[in-house]
């Protein structure tokens, strides 16, 4: 018999209070009770209309099948096949608007927790799995990835699953991409991204750190190297600003820089040796998963923090409980507002930003109201760090240095439903072809290249 | 690793390292950077190319000590590896069409406006340098840049070496007495290529200035290196280090460029403390 309540079981997690004073992870994950609960919960229809929602087709009532029989390395098992990085995705899906979205339990009440199963059966995995060397038979054929995000991890893992000798090449000292200098401690330790990298590398992929691919090599000249195909997955370029008065001052942060010194340079300790500007009151402008991150990380600091958005509350781009938990901790959401200028003092440090109330008008093509200023609504907020989480560009140094690459307009590379780009044997996805999006999305196209690449190569090989 | 393979002091707070990492070797041009981290859990900084040696697979930095960072990096010896070296970064100096070229340096700065006179003579430019230090102890590169240049003018705050006066000082007798350059380039600190732009404007000669602002990742996604070029944002990472600088903001980048110096003057203090300790 079903579990039939209406609500999923609760996760268990810090308490505000005093997770907002540490860096430690926010939620905790489910007990071996919760996770059989919640299990129960599923009615394992026949059409599986989850799966749908997953762009890397977990096989969702399998798996959760799986832990109401008490296997749950079965159930990772079940996961690992369509998916290479389960311990990352259950902490940082937007599940609501993908697998959870379509669960027939959504319909009345809370849909099964699908993300918090997926993140127990991975935790459960990693803290009892011992690194085996997996018995791959190689083929031999060489293909470079660039950039070590969930885009080429993705594609790199499954590669390295059908025998392929792979490089991933990384800019930073850190493997990870943005799972290592974007994601906060708090929504997903650093210690699960270095597992799933370890876990890949007894796959055999090898892992080159300092290689900025476009200026150290082009991908011309990892074909002399080589390398039969080449997958591009650089994901975020140049953070984007709003290109208002002001935006050079100092105090004035993209969310990538304001991120990457904590995250990656973990400049949140006391000892790092990579300064901060740690704000009295910190202003984050934008409403996407990123301006959480980077609005509860400069909390953690110390501060009282506001977020600013033009539109309201229901069309904040951010995941559900990114904001539930901002909310909770005590960041302040100023909706219908939009900044025009910020203001600096005579050294040139911010001290406040001049905003104006926006009102929603009609549906724009995206289907969204746009926002509309209210004339003559001017205001100061008070703020000695504002922080600018208004997405990204993507990076040009591949692109000036690859003859016959095509970007579109906002300079993503142009692929096909492949993943395949305009020059031969170089395919590319994740933030690097959409812009920012997210991690799944990015998971998705890496695994789509992957099986291109290898339907490319093969069918290469065998008329030779 | 990233071996040093010789290490040299130029003056007692200036040192040169030259670094076995030949991918970068093969590909570094004047101009461009690389972004190092002495240690593991060290701070990632941007320095200059100096110079390169494609066969010998090296590559020559020179930094001065100013900071916590800069002063673990001179700690190590040769021998010692650097945890990493980024590179080549950034757009390399343009020097095509260049017949005739004013090379302006001023302290360490020298140290980037090196390899640019060196590449432009090479090319059979007319390179005229003007260095400029504070005394005669901070001088550094004096035998290098007579080796490329035409004409070489050192100038002191003090007059302890060379002619006493600013490189502005200098720069102006050239252009007075009728020296016609195609290009100033010059690079030192922001409040020197901000008066050496003031002045050749006054003359209408084309100046290209190089910044070096508080970078990390170097490759054109944080945002920190930005600078107000004409008006516009750039960033110096992937749409410099070498800009118009005629058209550049140079108070907005002296005072982003000063955004941590309280802190990184305590951290200063912090680090020599524990050396002496040990």
């Amino acid at each position: 018999m079903p579990n039939m309540s209406l609500q999923k079981n609760e996760m268990p997690v810090q308490e505000a209070n005093v997770r907002n004073k540490n860096f430690n992870e926010v939620a905790l994950g489910y007990s071996k009770e919760q996770a059989l609960s919640e299990a129960e919960r599923c009615l394992n229809c026949k059409n599986k209309p989850c799966m749908n929602g997953c762009p890397v087709m977990v096989k969702i009532p399998d798996f959760i099948a799986k832990i109401r029989e008490g296997d749950f390395e079965g159930a990772y098992q079940i996961i690992s096949e369509t998916s290479s990085l389960p311990a990352v995705c259950g902490r940082v899906c937007p599940q609501e608007s993908q697998c959870e979205k379509y669960c027939i339990r959504g319909i009345k009440g809370d849909p099964v927790g699908i993300g918090r199963l997926e993140r127990f059966v991975a935790d459960l995995h990693n803290a009892n799995s011992k690194v085996e060397k997996i018995d791959i038979k190689q083929n031999g054929i060489k293909v470079a990835v660039v950039g070590s995000g969930p885009s080429g991890l993705t594609c790199a893992g499954d590669l390295a699953k059908k025998g392929y000798s792979v490089t991933v090449f990384e800019a930073f000292h850190i493997a990870g991409g943005v799972l290592s200098y974007g994601i906060p401690e708090f929504r997903l330790p650093k210690a699960i991204v270095e597992k799933e990298i370890e876990n890949l590398q007894t796959l055999g992929v090898k892992f080159e750190k300092d290689m900025v691919i476009g200026k150290v090599l082009s991908i011309e000249e990892l074909y002399k190297e080589g390398f039969k195909a080449v997958f591009i997955g650089t994901g975020a370029g140049l953070p984007k600003f709003m290109n208002i008065e002001g935006e050079n001052k100092n105090g004035v942060y993209s969310a990538n820089e304001f991120l990457t010194r904590i995250n990656l340079m973990k400049a949140y300790k006391e000892d790092s040796s990579t300064p901060i500007k740690r704000g009295k009151k910190i202003v984050v402008v934008g409403g996407g998963n990123v301006a959480m991150d980077a609005a509860r990380s400069a909390l953690r600091l110390g501060g009282d923090v506001s977020i600013v958005y033009r539109r309201t509350k229901n069309e904040l781009p951010a995941r559900k409980e990114e904001v539930l938990h901002a909310e909770e901790e005590g960041i302040v959401f100023n909706f219908l507002t939009n900044p025009v200028r910020i203001n600096a003092d005579e050294k040139g440090w911010v001290k406040s930003i001049t905003c104006v109330k926006m009102e929603l008008g009609e549906p724009d093509a995206s289907g969204r109201r746009s926002p509309v200023v209210v004339n003559g609504s001017e205001f100061d907020i008070e703020a000695d760090v504002v922080i600018m989480a208004l997405g990204t560009s993507p990076n040009p140094l591949i692109k000036n240095t690859t003859n016959g690459l095509e970007v579109n307009n906002h300079g993503g590379i142009i692929v096909d439903e492949n993943g395949k780009t305009s020059v031969d044997y170089v395919y590319a996805g994740g933030d690097a072809v959409t812009g920012a999006a997210t991690v799944i999305l990015a998971m998705g196209a890496g695994k789509t290249a992957a099986k291109a690449i290898d339907a490319k190569l093969l069918n290469k090989t065998e008329t030779k | 690793m990233f071996e040093i393979i010789s290490k040299r002091e130029l003056n007692p707070t200036v040192s040169e390292i030259e670094v076995y990492a030949p991918l970068v070797a093969k590909k570094a041009e004047a101009g461009q950077f690389v972004i190092v981290r002495a240690i593991e859990d060290g701070e990632r900084i941007p320095l200059t190319v100096a110079d390169y040696d494609r066969e010998k697979g090296s590559v020559k930095i020179i930094f001065q000590i100013v900071g916590a960072t800069t002063f673990t990096l001179n700690q190590l010896k040769k021998g010692d590896c650097l945890a990493d070296f980024v590179g080549p970064l950034g757009n390399p100096t343009e020097t095509e069409g260049l017949k005739k070229v004013a090379i302006i340096g001023g302290g360490v700065g020298s140290a980037i406006a090196y390899p640019i006179a060196k590449k432009l003579h090479n090319l059979g430019a007319t390179v005229h340098t003007i260095a400029g230090f504070r005394n005669k102890d901070l001088v550094i590169l004096e035998d290098e840049f007579k080796a490329v240049s035409d004409k070489f003018i050192l100038m002191s705050d003090d007059g302890s070496a060379g002619e006493k006066g600013l490189v502005t000082d200098a720069l102006k007798t050239l252009i007075e007495n009728g020296e016609n350059y195609d290009e100033v380039i010059a690079i030192g600190p922001v409040i020197m290529m901000k008066f050496v732009c003031a002045l050749t404007k006054q003359y209408n000669v084309k100046t290209i200035i190089s910044m070096n602002p508080i970078m990390i990742d170097g490759t054109g996604m944080c945002g920190g290196c930005r600078l107000t070029v004409g008006g516009k944002t750039k960033f110096a990472c992937v749409d410099g280090p070498d800009f118009d600088g005629h058209l550049v903001d140079f108070d907005e980048a002296m005072s982003r460029g000063a955004m941590y110096k309280e802190w990184e003057r305590h951290k200063y203090e912090e680090t020599c403390n524990l050396f002496k300790k040990a």
